[in-house]
């Protein structure tokens, strides 16, 4: 049995009749990640022991009678700046490299109360800032279809790690489409949710009007049944929304006429320039699937995308200047000695801090300065608004939107040296949706030269539904929607 | 704007990062690039539109003045680099 | 010399008073062991995210309608980025751009004149956590150690309009804003604590000019006294600078209590804080229904108190400030009353003896075991004629150091006074007796001679003697014989 290539929903079912236990699941995990990933490098950390011992205890419930989660003894791959009590937590950055948190994050215990089975904390760039995981302390992690490849960023390391069949499903967190592009990248789903219906507290701040934690998944069973784990609020978070959490398996019919009469719109900003031929091609193959299905897919405007990346790029900065300010060697943290304390202040966060996340400090510390602060930051404040309006008014016409994920498949590592605006570039088509804390799902759509095409559907804000119905529905009539990296997996 | 070497060296100073020689040139040179790129936000048209520093409207989320045990001593200094009697220890402050 | 006029602002952090702090639930205890005190959020650890305390707000909005100020209907936390090693997010939350409380103001009085003196704002922030030197000052130390304790517990700032002109005014602004904040309940105000702390923007220009000179700050002030004297030596400076034809430099200055100087201090930047709206804290909407429950629960202020005092009992205006000048003396005078109605002996009793005792001992009220109750007794043995006033106060002594009931220590001690003539007699004879020349002076008309007599027979009963009864009986005896 290929274990490592079910999905959730299937081990969970073979959990649950006894044929597999979950000691057996963890170690054929283990054994896998023992096997891939000293090519892959997806992992910081793998939680072999604490893996074992969790897993053994979900075996005695289950065998003691009691009633387990769907998500019980399944593992995982936690993304590394999200906070696991007692499991390092790195955020990929020699800064952080000993730094054990007191607590989970409260994503980190809704899982464990589920029972998911931590295996090991995946990779990405440094606090978040990338789109390559290429601007990690550890490694770069590489693309399971190709080893010279990208897996994308920052959320690499989850992505590569379910693509591989090293975790069932994987956490990570978006600010920019951290966990969309990489999904598209790598050819699995990735959802940023609504921005504050998944509680940050204990995720590691990047940007934190920005921030949102999601699921890696492999169907949109699993993803519903992920998110419905995590979403809802957190008392202890007061960016978490007050809403009830709706159960999103229910979005999953299988009656093939679900999206009949759904509008779907396709934003032309986002069709007119640079997708590659590839892309292109199966994104209107989805199209036409979709029409074929019973949506009418039409045209519609966001006219401030462009600009919108901007908006994005002068707030991300901002805001992680100074949420990356508490790493100054007193508390927590490297600490590299001087001769006073401000001294001590420089050269820790001199040394402690990769060349991406110094630029981004730098730049924020500029944007946010008095001299530049209404040119900049408030300016981008009110691209944001226009940005809003935008996706409000095309969604006065239409249910949802449909975009390319990413403009092209993952670059070849190679051809990405040196390009300071790469991650404004390769999240150009994920920007604009964290920009306005909108939902948007990116789901793997079939290959262009062998390797991963994905698209992207945005929703209204809390309408996670709606993205599971019309991604469930292609998932249900086509085979482009689980692109698997090794051929001879599939046996 | 233009960015000078002397600007980087403001901005790191700022953001408190010790930057060597070769850092100091290259951040010229991409900061200058990422500044240039940010001249786009200038070409929209913002008048009568408001700032929004957040993107879904949230008020008055408050917890109740009840006081809690805080962290366990062991975990406040399970990661400090140095610590004395109790506290944090740090380098001279002048 | 030209004549010159002092521009005086004061910035006054006050710590609310609260269970719990600003944006988590770590207790706000005072004098508690180093970091037993602190979690993730007041830690500034990685993730970690806080809520907003409710009665912190309903605090500084309480603050704000006592200083007569406007309520801002919507209001936000701003962040205030600048690295020290007390501050563990490496920014502080605070409201820049938008304060809760606004324009209000508060009447002083000094040398029997009132002022108003305006505030300009008041707004919530946190508190950074405690520097200690470890073996000397700031300057001396080779390190120090950092205390979270106080990290994140909640502050009102109160910044005034740079309306003071002197140290003799910043000390009444500061003690009538202390009566204020302590009658609502909104801090312990205790400065020796840390619970108040204030700084002093200081600068001078010709008198009758309007032009702002170059001011200082003056900082590490730790009495309302000190932040007097620090002012005086500080005008005084900065005349001496103008008068000698230079300038006065814009600095941050400490002030040294023993050497009763300012000092310039070293390496304070003045860093561009970078301030923007919080993206991590929801906006805060207050109603006016809300702002209005809140207003009911003021309780009576200083000012008030203090008219209703001269109004409703007749105390002097001096008597009416100073005992309405703390809650605690004010809640005295109160009780005192309502067990003995003499207003103006209360007022003289708690002015000379009660006062004089708390100073030299260097006590509060709180502290002292003396209670209105106590008092009102020994006002009544007094006016019974059970002991003399000048007993009185040697009872009150010990009333004010053992607690004990008045008549407790009177009967214990044999203090009752004596005004039986049949006991007065022996005495006054052998007083007689012993002093021929008084007895000579007075009959010759030396009026005064008398008062020495009294004194005789007040010391030979150790002051027993009911000096009125005395007085009459030595007279009779004397214009008779």
């Amino acid at each position: 049995m290929q274990l490592h290539t079910l999905t959730v929903h299937q081990l969970s079912q073979l959990l649950a009749d006894k044929e597999v236990s979950s000691l057996e699941l963890t170690q054929a995990y283990l054994e896998r990640i023992r096997q891939k990933d000293h090519e892959l490098q997806a992992f910081v950390t793998v939680t072999g022991e604490q893996a074992l011992a969790q897993a053994r205890l979900v075996d005695e419930q289950r065998l003691g009678g009691e009633e387990l989660f769907a998500l019980a003894g399944i593992p995982m791959a936690v993304q590394d700046n999200i906070c696991t009590a007692g499991v390092k937590t790195t955020c990929a950055s020699r800064m952080l490299s000993h730094y054990i948190p007191p607590a989970d994050a409260t994503v980190m215990g809704r899982l464990r109360k589920a029972g998911s089975v931590l295996i090991g904390k995946a990779n990405l760039d440094e606090f978040g800032i990338g789109s390559s995981t290429g601007h990690s302390a550890c490694p770069d992690t590489r693309n399971p279809f190709d080893l010279r490849a990208v897996p994308g960023g920052s959320g690499g390391g989850a992505a590569a790690a379910v693509a591989a069949g090293e975790a069932a499903f994987a956490l990570g967190s978006d600010t920019g489409g951290d966990i969309r592009q990489p999904a598209a990248f790598c050819g699995v789903i990735g959802l940023k949710p609504t921005y504050g219906y998944v509680p940050r507290t204990g995720l590691i701040s990047y940007a934190s009007s920005l921030d949102q934690i999601g699921p890696f998944a492999r169907d949109l069973k699993d993803l519903a049944l992920i998110l419905k784990t995590i979403c809802g609020h957190d008392a202890g978070d007061s960016t978490s929304a007050l809403l009830e959490v709706s159960d999103f398996r229910e979005s999953l019919s299988n009656d093939s006429n679900d999206i009949k009469g759904l509008k779907i719109g396709l934003p032309k900003e986002y069709f007119a320039a640079g997708v590659s031929p590839g892309v292109a091609a199966r994104l209107q193959e989805a199209i036409t699937k979709l029409e074929e299905l019973g949506a009418r897919c039409v045209e519609v405007t966001l006219p401030h995308t462009e600009v919108a990346a901007a908006a994005h790029y002068a707030l991300s900065c901002a805001e992680a200047s100074s949420n990356l300010a508490r790493y100054d060697g007193v508390r927590y943290g490297l600490r590299v000695e001087g001769e006073d304390v401000q001294n001590m202040f420089m050269k820790t966060r001199g040394q402690g801090f990769g060349s991406a996340v110094k630029r981004s400090i730098m730049l924020g510390t500029h944007v946010l300065s008095s001299a530049h602060y209404d040119d900049y930051y408030t300016q981008a404040l009110k691209v944001r608004t226009l940005n809003s309006q935008d996706f409000a008014q095309a969604f006065e016409q239409v249910d949802c939107l449909l975009t390319p994920a990413t403009l092209t498949t993952a670059p070849q590592k190679s051809d990405l040296a040196g390009d300071s605006l790469a991650l404004v570039h390769s999240h150009r088509c994920t920007l604009p949706a964290n920009l306005a804390g909108l939902p948007a799902l990116s789901l793997p759509y079939g290959l262009s030269e062998g390797m991963p095409v994905g698209l992207q559907l945005i929703g209204r804000h809390f309408d996670e539904q709606t993205l599971l119905r019309v991604a469930y529905t292609l998932e249900q009539n086509t085979d482009q929607t689980r692109p698997q990296p090794n051929p001879a997996d599939r046996k | 704007m233009k960015i000078t070497p002397k600007d980087v060296e403001r901005l790191a100073f700022v953001s408190r990062l010790e930057l060597t020689d070769e850092e100091k040139t290259a951040y010229t040179r991409s900061l200058q690039e990422s500044l240039s790129y940010l001249d786009l936000l200038k070409q929209a048209d913002t008048t009568a539109v408001e700032a929004a520093e957040r993107v879904l409207p949230m008020i008055n989320l408050f917890r109740e003045d009840k006081a809690q045990p805080g962290l366990a001593s062991e975990l406040v200094f399970a990661n400090a680099p140095e610590e004395e009697d109790g506290a944090f220890k740090v380098p001279r402050i002048l | 010399m030209s004549t010159y006029e002092a521009v005086i602002g004061l910035e006054v952090h006050v710590e609310l008073k609260t269970q719990s702090k600003l944006f988590c639930g770590c207790a706000t205890e005072f004098g508690q062991e180093p970091n037993t005190q602190v979690c993730p959020v007041c830690l500034g650890l990685p993730g970690s995210t806080g809520v907003l305390n409710k009665k912190v707000v309903e605090l500084a909005v309480k603050a704000g309608l006592a200083l007569n100020c406007q309520i801002g209907l919507t209001t936000w936390f701003d962040r205030k980025n600048y690295y020290y090693p007390d501050l563990p997010k490496g920014y502080q939350i605070s409201q820049v751009f938008r304060p809760i409380a606004a324009e209000g103001y508060l009447d002083i009085e000094v040398d029997g004149r009132s002022k108003r003196i305006h505030i300009t704002r008041a707004h919530m922030e946190e508190d950074p956590g405690k520097l200690v030197h470890s073996g000397g000052s700031i300057t001396t130390s080779h390190s120090s150690c950092v205390d979270y304790n106080r990290s994140g517990i909640p502050l009102i700032e109160i910044v005034s309009e740079p309306e003071i002109r002197s140290g003799a005014e910043a000390k009444a602004y500061l003690e009538k804003l202390k009566a204020i904040l302590e009658y609502t309940g909104v801090s312990d105000v205790k400065m020796e604590q840390g619970s108040l702390r204030c700084d002093a923007n200081v600068s001078v220009r010709p008198a009758g000019t309007t032009a702002l000179g170059t001011k200082t700050e003056i900082k590490n002030m730790n009495s309302f006294r000190a932040v007097q004297r620090a002012i005086e030596y500080e005008v005084a400076r900065q005349m001496a600078v103008l008068e000698d034809g230079d300038a006065v430099i814009q600095e941050t200055r400490g002030w040294d209590e023993n050497k009763g100087i300012t000092l310039a201090m070293r390496n304070k930047e003045n860093p561009d804080y970078r301030c923007f709206i919080d993206p991590e804290l929801p906006h805060i909407q207050l109603t006016p229904e809300w702002i209005e429950e809140v207003k009911a629960t003021l309780p009576e202020l200083p000012d008030a108190r203090r008219k209703r005092l001269m109004e409703e009992h007749g105390l002097p205006a001096y008597d009416a400030g100073i005992i309405t000048s703390s809650l605690a003396l004010a809640e005295f005078f109160a009780a005192a009353l309502e067990k003995f109605p003499d207003a103006k002996l209360i007022s003289n009793w708690m002015m000379g003896e009660l006062l004089r005792l708390l100073n030299a001992q260097a006590m509060e009220l709180s502290e002292a075991k003396v209670t209105p109750d106590v008092l009102a007794k020994l006002l009544e043995l007094i006016k019974k004629g059970t002991i003399s006033n000048k007993i009185g106060k040697e009872v009150f002594e010990l009333m004010f150091k053992e607690g004990k009931e008045p008549e407790e220590i009177v009967k214990e001690k044999g203090l009752v006074q004596i005004s039986d003539a049949g006991q007065l007699t022996q005495i006054l004879t052998e007083v007689i007796a012993r002093n021929p020349k008084s007895v000579e002076d007075f009959q010759a008309g030396k009026e005064q001679a008398i008062g020495f007599l009294v004194g005789q027979v007040m010391k030979a009963t150790k002051g027993q003697a009911n000096p009125g009864v005395v007085n009459t009986m030595l007279r009779e005896i004397l214009t008779k014989g």
